[in-house]
């Protein structure tokens, strides 16, 4: 066993971008039955890393061994063919096909060339087995829970025989129950001699799976560990090259009169009777499961959906919002979840995303005042440190941590009274979390009124003054003093 | 360096793939021409003149109007160089014989005749001291001949500019959707149902041959606004029941053609005053064409709009990515109405250029336009998932397809194979955006 070469060996990888070099030599090694926790601030290289492995991208320089073979990745193909399978933070699966379909794309069990839909459907059901979980194979893929999808995918690579399997933020949207879930198939990988690279931002779990640390800054290795070796503020101090006190800022709250007052909130079965409200100055958390109707609540309050009932009223006046535009206009901002998806056009510049918002008031008689923008534009990058070659740089380049702050940029520069915050560190290293908990306590003291989304029960502890709970569309309760709160108080509530 | 230059060829790209067109078509078609009118007149005059003193002249010319220019401009350069003009000759062979025959009679030598690269080629000039021996040894003067290239002359690359206008026009609009991740295959019917609707406006209301000026603008006016009312419709379906556009610009496309058809009753309009062609034809700044004054004009306009405007902004950004837009306050529905009404209502003034051009309305102008545009747009860099594209490539792009037809005529290219070029060179712009993006 000691002799036997590692499963996978990354030697002096480096590769670099218009403006950035994202990775200068980077090393890796990974045994079988290994779990290797990847940990490093956003934009750190891990992501790049990962993608050069799974053949997305193709390394300037180093050699790639598996099995002691030095094997060079050009294509997903050659990766796939070399056993490794890459479970990307955004899926590859087709909304379209059902999960076998999905499994079982481009290698299609065929007879006679007609796809053989009884033994795909016969090969994923074992799979599902194997894994401990019943998966609908009726249903198209974009009728399953995320956490099912990334069964899916997780099904997808075994099918593959993939002998290391890369998870980039598995549990981002995971709840615990389906985390534990999950560490229960890593722990069945293991023993079937499966090297797994986990990523993730969430060091507790890294405690629990993980057997060794490699932690990555600013595109080089800066150290790697046996777990047994770890401590949490070692990892983060690792991470951030500097020590780092408390994971949330203190703050005395100065609560003033309400600002947004939010009653009988309806939408069909995802939304039903919500009502609550938010005063100046406060931190008000909205949590539960995945599905709880959070998002598709401050969704119909920012008016990006229609909705059926309900009253909306700032600063007491009520307002009739049925575009964002609109509630734009009356003072709210909403930071999505999905930065990808909702919150920027990644093929276009950072200082183009940032104006979007602003240009109203960036404007003259339909002209953009260029200059304006430009100048604040700098202002905010340098005030939130965001990390870009240039202000033309595209914001499909930026890694995770900055896209976030690039979108904090533009609501920041809009001034809204009341900024609704979407699980706005999800997929964010500890450095750029601490910088947006500070900001979020700055607004609050500047009197803004704040509602904050989120998964993470110690993020909504460490932040809120007030939190909500939310289950199937409805308020379940109401914890008035956080600090005092405790996670097992949430969940109770959660699942109610 | 070598990274600017990369730079370089690749946003720049189709801008040197149209100088290279216009550089090998400028060699091939590189020929010998012959001086005509005042220019021709300069030279003929000049040597003339180096005959010696006050040297006896007749001046022949045909009955074309270029002729017409050089005689006059011949006959005053001969006056003021000291020559004595004997007989002006305008008209055929058969004219300057008469000439010919009077200046004999006369008694008086004549010592040259300043002719036009075509008079001078008449078979009365061909042997003057035998046919009329009392002319003394009369010289036969023409214009020196000299190599440029057909591509080159300014007529031609007017030609090329005016004969493109009413597609690069057209693409304006084509560029904003496009940007939006649409597609608008209506305005080449649009072009029909303009250009017959202002022809039936103009015969039936504004008086027919005998319209003014005024009421030629209105029916033309009547005509776009109509086409913008369309691309109204077109965009209210795609916003508000979230039809895809090719759908709804397809349905609008039979639609547009089939009222286009039966407006003008499947004939031709051409009760038409002669000043209709004011735009299309004539050419009243610096002898560059009308439409294609406002062609540049429209260019400016959009190109201001598209990079220093909201508007502008707004447009991208609905391209780029509809929700994050829409959920930065963008007013993506309007802006969608927007881009749909400009490209109906410049299809419509695409279609009143077209019949200005034509000096006529009929249903079956504009056949196939919708793609001429799109290919002009693609190749210009804009690409069709939208998010991305500059005015002034489009531009460019209309101009590069201009110039491989013109090209391809003046080389003698049979117009079948033509479309095959045509079609191969769209492909490999297309191609050179795919390489240009993947880095």
């Amino acid at each position: 066993m000691s002799n036997a070469p590692p499963l996978l060996e990354m030697r002096g990888i480096v590769k670099s971008f218009p403006g950035v070099q994202a990775l200068r030599g980077v090393d890796l090694a990974l045994s079988r039955g290994e779990v290797l926790a990847f940990l490093g601030e956003n934009g750190a290289g891990k992501s790049t890393l990962m993608k050069v492995l799974g053949g997305a991208h193709i390394a300037e320089e180093g050699t790639i061994v598996i099995d002691g073979v030095v094997t060079p990745l050009t294509s997903p193909d050659d990766s796939r063919r070399a056993g490794v399978a890459v479970i990307y933070q955004e899926f590859n699966l087709v909304p379209g096909l059902t999960a076998g379909e999905n499994i079982f794309l481009g290698r299609e069990i065929c007879r006679a060339g007609f796809v053989s839909r009884k033994q795909e459907r016969k090969r994923a059901a074992e799979l599902f087995e194997r894994l401990g979980v019943g998966i609908d194979l009726d249903v198209p893929c974009r009728s399953l829970t995320t956490a099912q999808q990334q069964l899916v995918e997780i099904a997808k690579a075994l099918a593959l025989d993939a002998r290391i399997i890369v998870m980039d933020e598995p549990t981002a949207a995971l709840t615990s129950h389906e985390v534990e879930r999950l560490f229960e198939i890593i722990r069945d990988l293991k023993k079937h001699d499966i090297g797994v690279i986990y990523i993730s931002h969430r060091l507790d779990e890294i405690f629990t799976i993980a057997d060794r640390v490699t932690v990555l800054r600013d595109g080089a290795n800066v150290g790697e560990r046996p777990i047994g070796e770890m401590t949490r503020s070692h990892m983060i101090e690792m991470m951030v090259g500097r020590e780092l006190k408390d994971e949330f800022p203190s703050r005395v709250p100065v609560i003033g009169e309400p600002r947004l007052e939010v009653r009988g909130l309806r939408r069909g079965g995802a939304v039903r009777d919500v009502t609550f409200t938010v005063h100046r100055g406060e931190i008000l958390a909205l949590t539960g499961l995945v599905g709880a109707g959070r998002t598709e609540t401050v969704r119909l309050i920012f008016g990006a959906d229609e909705r059926e009932a309900g009253e909306i009223r700032i600063d007491g006046n009520p307002l009739a919002i049925r575009s964002p535009e609109e509630a734009i206009a009356s003072g709210i901002g909403l930071l999505t979840e999905d930065r990808k998806l909702q919150g920027l056009a990644l093929g276009h510049s950072v200082r183009e995303n940032f104006g979007l918002p602003n240009l109203i008031r960036l404007s003259r008689g339909g002209f953009v005042k260029l200059g304006r923008e430009r100048e604040e534009f700098d202002g905010y990058a340098k005030q939130l440190s965001i990390k870009i070659p240039n202000r033309e740089a595209r914001a499909g380049n930026l890694s995770g941590g900055n896209q976030q702050k690039v979108v904090l940029a533009k609501w920041l520069a809009r001034n809204c009274d009341v900024l609704i915050f979407d699980e706005p560190t999800r997929g964010i290293d500890v450095g750029s979390k601490y910088e947006i908990y500070l900001l979020m306590n700055e607004l609050a003291a500047a009197g803004k009124a704040i509602v904050m989304i989120s998964s993470e029960l110690p993020e909504v502890l460490g932040m809120a003054d007030r939190i909500l709970v939310m289950h199937e569309g409805r308020v379940t309760g109401e914890i008035t003093d956080a600090r005092r709160a405790t996670q097992e108080q949430i969940m109770e509530l959660a699942v109610a | 360096m070598k990274r600017h230059l990369t730079k370089a060829l690749t946003e720049y790209g189709m801008v040197f793939v149209l100088l290279g067109l216009c550089a090998y078509f400028s060699i091939v078609t590189n020929t010998e021409q012959s001086p005509t009118g005042a220019a021709a007149a300069r030279q003929v005059v000049a040597s003339i003149a180096g005959l010696g003193n006050a040297p006896r002249v007749i001046i022949a010319a045909s009955d074309q109007p270029a002729d017409a220019e050089f005689a006059s401009a011949a006959e005053r350069g001969l006056a003021a160089a000291g020559a004595e003009v004997v007989a002006v000759v305008k008209g055929a062979p058969s004219d300057a014989r008469d000439v010919l025959v009077k200046a004999a009679a006369s008694g008086r030598g004549i010592d040259a005749i300043a002719c036009t690269d075509a008079t001078g080629a008449w078979l009365v000039f061909s042997e003057l001291e035998v046919d009329f021996p009392g002319l003394g040894t009369p010289k036969v003067i023409t214009a020196k001949p000299y190599r440029w290239p057909n591509f080159l002359k300014s007529e031609n690359l007017l030609n090329i500019a005016n004969q493109i206008a009413v597609i690069a026009i057209i693409a304006i609009g084509m560029t904003m959707v496009i940007i939006t991740a649409g597609i608008d295959l209506s305005v080449g019917s649009l072009i029909a149902f303009s250009a017959v609707l202002a022809a039936r406006f103009i015969r039936d209301y504004a008086g027919g041959v005998e319209a003014t000026p005024l009421g030629m603008t209105l029916a033309c006016i009547g005509a776009i606004v109509m086409c913008g009312v369309i691309g109204a419709f077109s965009g209210a379906m795609i916003t508000r029941f979230r039809i895809p556009p090719f759908i709804v610009t397809l349905a609008m496309m039979l639609v547009g053609s089939g009222l286009a058809y039966i407006l003008a009753k499947g004939q031709s309009i051409y009760q038409i005053p002669d000043s209709f062609v004011w735009l299309g034809r004539e050419a009243d700044f610096f002898g560059v064409p009308n439409a294609v004054v406002l062609m540049i004009i429209l260019y400016a306009v959009a190109h201001i709009v598209m990079t220093r405007m909201k508007l502008g902004r707004y447009i991208y950004a609905v391209g780029g990515n509809i929700e994050a837009a829409r959920l930065s306050g963008v007013p993506v529905k309007r802006v969608l109405m927007l881009v749909y009404i400009a490209s109906g209502v410049l299809a419509g003034l695409g279609g009143v250029v077209m019949a200005s051009q034509l000096k006529s309305g009929s249903a079956t102008y504009g056949n196939m336009y919708e793609l001429y545009v799109i290919a002009a747009v693609v190749v210009g860099g804009t690409s069709l998932s939208g998010g991305e594209g500059k005015m002034l490539g489009t531009l460019v792009g209309a101009f590069t397809i201009a110039v491989i037809q013109n090209g391809m005529n003046l080389t003698n290219v049979e117009s079948y194979t033509q479309k095959v070029v045509l079609g191969l060179v769209i492909l490999g712009a297309v191609l050179l955006d795919k390489i240009r993006h993947r880095r």
